[in-house]
């Protein structure tokens, strides 16, 4: 039955269903049915304090559910986590190490610790993650000489020891220049076409759009929206259109203007190609054309609220608030 | 696992500066003693030490009574308080959980790694104090604190039993620091609160108004290892000793299992 599940192309790897977590009085997360499919680049959006870190601590067995269940590789976590997580790689919340000892010193000992790394590929296998993260050189440094970027590098090779099957990411990028988060997206694509199922929780909504085929946004411990990116940046029935001849365009389509700014017309319909050679027809140059999508952004920010870390005076008497805050490590 | 932690231990340089230092105290005692031949009188000052001068095998049995009340718990409490909540403040608990290690070999592999470290720590004082004594003060037979000598594979088999003894009450103190290590992601706070007991336990002993609670204490019967070192060796504390810690190990390592295998990790 699992072994079916696994294999089939659009099977589940990671599902909640109900899945709740609450922290004395405060609902960090509230009745989440996350659904990430095999072969998936996920992106798990939310403000900060929206319960996205909790979520996937829960789904990594470190924080226990109060309520629901939660399915990863076929096996119920935490009650199966050997087995659901030996072929999971994981960056929770920063990456962490052993500051007096080197990267191969700490990969190797993390390595040993667990199920699934064999000591004889494990030189092999820490040598070939350094140098997918470009640590290839690092040679025998203690970590805590290390930059915040070369640190977040050491923690994406650790979560990629053992090839896994699926990488659970929180904010991947953090502490990287453009260079450097340009290299992950590639190199976390180049993965996932080669079969693994990424899953990644981030703020970071430019880097989620570039890189995410599916996602789920959380907000206040909701999942609010989940669903492939092209279906939420789905076009929406207007088309933009930047034009020198504004005032005519105006008066040319007669009402279907439904917003104006300066020079851009926002037009309600479905046709950019017909829209065109009307105003082209009717003596209006047209410097730009096209359907209006939606950014991700505008997606974010129409289904969430303000993050838990804004405290300002209209959220006192505000019944509900989000997680804790915890100090970035 | 075990490995693991084994590994981490000795490749700590903390493990190794504080063992340094465990062995430096009972030294410096020695050299001071072997310049000016000026003893503590039988009964004031560290147990055994009285009669070390005309007796430099019994050092080691004094050395570990130079450290016992303070320097040694100290350290084991630091090690031990250490153990979970320094992983939770780096933040490597996280990534050892996800691994997955299952949290009871975790905390299996933390004690079987603090164990370790009092043993490295008892045997490099006892040695370090048996090769210090016989050098500084002769190596004349021992004579045992009852008064009649002993010769030395005996005065050997009772300084081992020595050096287990005083293990024995260090699984003491590490339980409580690995308990309250469990509890928060302070090693400080684990090492400190550990500390606490055992300083409130050994005022409590001094005072006779607690004399009630006396039996109880945990640091009740730490000296009593001296009774090793009597003709006859005078089983009847030392076995109090070894069931009263028993009780305090069973109870704390139950809580700590207790405590850390439900706990949501946030660290």
């Amino acid at each position: 039955m699992t072994a079916t599940a696994a294999s089939s192309p659009a099977s589940s790897v990671v599902t909640t269903h109900g899945l709740t977590k609450r922290f004395g009085q405060v609902l960090a997360v509230d009745d989440i049915d996350l659904d990430v499919r095999a072969g998936d680049r996920y992106g798990f959006l939310g403000p900060n304090g929206s319960g996205k870190t909790t979520t996937l601590r829960m789904i990594l067995g470190l924080v226990h559910a109060t309520r629901g269940h939660i399915e990863v590789l076929g096996q119920p976590v935490p009650r199966r986590s050997k087995a659901a997580l030996a072929d999971v790689g994981a960056l929770v919340e920063g990456p962490a190490a052993y500051g007096h000892l080197s990267a191969r010193a700490n990969l190797s000992l993390m390595d040993a610790a667990g199920p699934g790394g064999g000591l004889r590929t494990r030189r092999r296998r820490i040598d070939a993650a350094l140098e997918q993260v470009g640590l290839a050189g690092v040679g025998r440094r203690p970590v805590k000489q290390y930059s915040l970027g070369m640190r977040q590098r050491l923690g994406l090779a650790g979560a990629l020891l053992r090839t896994p099957r699926l990488l659970i990411l929180d904010e991947p990028t953090n502490g990287l220049d453009p260079q450097g988060i340009r290299e992950v997206r590639d190199l976390l694509i180049e993965l996932n076409q080669a079969g693994t199922t990424v899953f990644l929780s981030s703020h970071l909504l430019a880097e989620v759009e570039q890189l995410c085929t599916r996602v789920g946004i959380v907000d206040r411990g909701r999942l609010v929206r989940q669903g492939h990116l092209a279906e939420l940046r789905a076009p929406t029935g207007r088309v933009a259109v930047r034009t020198p001849d504004a005032g005519r365009a105006v008066a040319l389509l007669d009402g279907r203007v439904e917003d104006r700014l300066d020079d851009l017309l926002l037009v309600r319909t479905d046709d950019a190609a017909a829209l065109n050679a009307a105003l082209v027809g009717g003596g209006v140059r047209v410097v730009e054309i096209g359907p209006e999508r939606r950014t991700l952004e505008d997606v974010v920010l129409e289904v969430t609220s303000a993050g838990s870390d804004r405290i300002g005076s209209d959220r006192i008497g505000s019944d509900r608030i989000g997680a804790p805050q915890r100090s970035p490590r | 696992m075990i490995g693991v932690e084994l590994i981490k231990l000795l490749r700590r340089p903390r493990t190794w500066v504080s063992v340094l230092l465990l062995v430096a105290l009972p030294t410096i005692v020695a050299v001071f003693l072997a310049l000016t031949e000026i003893g503590p009188r039988p009964g004031e000052g560290p147990a055994l030490l009285s009669a070390v001068l005309s007796n430099g095998q019994l050092f080691p049995a004094a050395a570990l009574a130079i450290v016992l009340p303070l320097f040694l718990p100290v350290a084991v409490a630091v090690v031990a308080g250490d153990s979970i909540a320094g992983e939770a403040s780096a933040g490597t608990l996280r990534y050892l959980l996800a691994r997955p290690v299952g949290r009871t070999r975790l905390v299996v592999a933390k004690l079987v790694a603090v164990i370790a470290f009092i043993l490295i720590a008892v045997v490099a004082v006892a040695l370090s104090a048996y090769v210090v004594g016989t050098n500084l003060f002769g190596s004349e037979p021992l004579t045992s604190v009852s008064g009649r000598s002993v010769n030395t594979a005996d005065a050997t088999r009772r300084t081992v039993y020595a050096v287990l003894y005083i293990g024995w009450s260090m699984l003491g103190v590490a339980a409580v620091a690995l308990f309250l290590s469990t509890l928060t992601d302070s090693s400080l706070g684990a090492a400190l609160g550990a500390l606490s007991v055992l300083v409130t336990s050994q005022v409590l002993v001094a005072l006779d108004a607690a004399a009630a609670v006396r039996p109880y204490l945990p640091t009740r019967y730490w000296l009593a290892f001296v009774d090793f070192f009597r003709d006859p060796i005078l089983w009847r504390d030392i076995e109090r000793g070894i069931a009263l810690q028993a009780v305090y190990v069973g109870v704390l390592l139950a809580m700590t299992w207790a405590n850390f295998t439900t706990k949501d990790i946030t660290s």
